[in-house]
């Protein structure tokens, strides 16, 4: 019987120990880190008041102003760039990584990491306040290639989004086999403005992908994917000279957008769209750019493809997309050009574009990171 | 309690000869992953010194006059993590709000040391090896320093191989384990220096 006062001194003196140091834990919580309310001034104009101690990125997302990220605060990414025009103390350590020296210069930071302990000022991309969260259901998935799925997702809450072709959205996966929490990946958006209840997306399989196997491998009609957005600056100038469209692979959402959008808008400006695959098994939606072409006078098409088999019985334009562009563009005078794909494909592009007389502001490009 | 043992010999055996990194393998998971550079090692060690130090004094108070009166003895492994959890827990949010400089050098590094068992480690040999107060602040002073001591060396060295070719199997955590096994030979050279435990 000696045993149970033992056992009950044991269970006594663990339990008020550990009280002790939870209740010193929440006085603790409560004053050494308890910051009170303070204001984020956005833009010189814009306040919201959030509770701090907290990051800024997430602070910023519970006042439904969402900064693109990738790996949801992390800090793995490099993406939730925000420029500070107030004074918050020294970088840390992890956010150097993904800075660099003219961004230290103009006091960008990594929002994620970044708490906000004080009132403070941050300067962001007005069309970051479109940027909302979107329910959506998935309508539809089609193969396009052996390795490109067309996904179309119809909005269930907000029911409508307003974007610019050639924008982008985010698309959350939910936990699965390969990831044990929530990722975002970017997708352009390859149906026009105007279909504003519904998004279609153009996913390439990438091997062990985490969202590319996740759509391929799991997702149905019928399930319900949560997205964000729309971001990005690549979308068509409001200008009169020629554009040069320039993609590869499912580099062409975003080309496909703008150029339905420049139908429907009535926009009649001459423009080629160079896209390149390696064989005929690559190609894909030819049949719409050909319809395209006739609704458009001005518009040409040029697929080529880098390695034809035999049996596709290639006629037309063969090569890298480079040495297609060399052949056909003679001069960059008076031309926009318009690049969505790889960094491989987009910076030797870029080479040929430049080299024709094309000046940089002029380039547009959406590279796959 | 061994009086024998002077603190001073039993800090640099805890330094050198019995470092708790290269001779008893505690502490690996934080050494692996934050010693690819000199300056980040140098403040996650810093950030061990002190944690250790300290939390080896609060064990050993909380032992000695809790656990031992009370008989309690077999607690000791839940009571002293939970006051190394609620210690660090703590001091980070004291330091945050105290300085952003020392924040930034030390105090994102706090919550990798929480569950760091170098830290739980020291807090029971002291008790094993039976030493007294002071001993055992300068066994927690030493053990620190000596596991600073050595993750700042590997980040040395994994700095200077960041250009090398390492075979691709190896790349990784795999080379980094080879790196601290020849350490840890390396480090047996001092051993028999002081004969401590």
């Amino acid at each position: 019987m000696a045993a149970l006062p033992q056992l009950l001194i044991g269970i006594g003196a663990i339990s008020a120990v550990t009280t002790v140091l939870a209740i010193i834990m929440v006085i603790a919580d409560a004053t050494i880190a308890n910051y009170g309310e303070v204001t984020v001034k956005i833009n010189d104009d814009k306040e919201v008041t959030v509770t701090g101690g907290r990051p800024l990125l997430s602070s910023l997302m519970e006042e439904k102003i969402f900064i693109p990220s990738a790996c949801g605060g992390r800090g793995s990414c490099g993406l939730c760039k925000v420029k500070l025009t107030s004074d918050v103390g020294d970088y840390l350590p992890t956010e150097l990584p993904w800075i660099s020296d003219e961004e230290r210069t103009q006091n960008i930071r990594l929002s994620c990491q970044l708490k906000v302990k004080k009132d403070i000022a941050i300067q962001i991309p007005e069309e970051l306040f479109n940027v909302k969260e979107y329910v959506t259901e998935v309508a539809d998935v089609i193969d396009l290639t052996y390795d490109i799925k067309q996904v179309m997702l119809r909005l269930v809450e907000p029911k409508d989004i307003k974007y610019k072709a050639g924008q982008y959205i985010q698309f959350q996966v939910p936990e699965y086999e390969l990831t044990s929490e929530s990722v975002y990946r970017a997708y352009s958006m390859s149906s026009q403005p105007s279909r504003n209840n519904e998004v279609e997306l153009e996913i390439r399989l990438v091997p062990n992908g985490i969202c590319t196997t996740y759509v391929f491998e799991h997702l149905k009609v019928g399930d319900q994917v949560t997205i964000n957005g729309p971001y990005g600056d690549f979308h068509l100038r409001d200008t009169e000279v020629r554009a040069l469209f320039i993609a590869g692979g499912s580099g062409m959402a975003p080309i496909k957008s703008m150029l339905y959008d420049m139908l429907e808008k009535g926009i009649n400006r001459e423009c080629i769209y160079f896209f390149g695959a390696r064989s005929a098994r690559d190609l894909f939606l030819v049949k719409e750019m050909r319809e395209l072409e006739k609704k458009l006078p001005n518009f040409t098409f040029v697929p080529a493809l880098s390695q034809p088999l035999p049996e596709d019985d290639w006629k037309g334009e063969t090569g890298l997309i480079t040495e297609v562009l060399d052949r056909h563009v003679k001069s960059g005078e008076n031309t926009e050009a318009y690049l969505c794909g790889s960094p491989g494909m987009i910076d030797a592009s870029v080479a040929v574009l430049t080299k024709k007389g094309i000046p940089e502001e002029k380039i547009f490009y959406d590279k796959f990171a | 309690m061994s009086q024998g043992i002077a603190f001073y010999a039993i800090f640099f055996a805890a330094i050198f000869t019995n470092n708790i990194l290269l001779t008893n393998y505690l502490g690996m998971c934080s050494f692996l992953a934050v010693s690819r550079e000199v300056a980040t090692s140098v403040g996650l060690g810093s950030a061990v010194i002190f944690v250790m130090t300290t939390t080896s004094v609060l064990n050993w108070l909380a032992y000695y006059f809790i656990l031992v009166p009370l008989g309690l003895v077999y607690l000791r492994y839940i009571v002293f993590i939970v006051i190394i959890a609620a210690f660090v827990q703590l001091i980070e949010m004291v330091i945050e709000r105290i300085s952003d400089k020392l924040y930034t050098s030390l105090g994102i590094f706090l919550p990798l040391i929480t569950v760091n068992c170098a830290i739980l480690g020291a807090s029971l040999f002291m008790i094993i090896r039976n030493y007294t107060f002071i001993n055992s602040l300068f066994y927690g002073m030493g053990s620190g320093i000596g596991w600073a001591l050595a993750i700042v060396a590997m980040a040395g060295i994994r700095q200077k191989m960041a250009r090398s070719r390492v075979p691709r199997g190896l790349a990784g955590a795999g080379i980094t384990l080879i790196i601290a096994g020849i350490m840890a030979l390396a480090f047996m050279g001092f051993s028999g220096m002081i004969k401590i435990t």
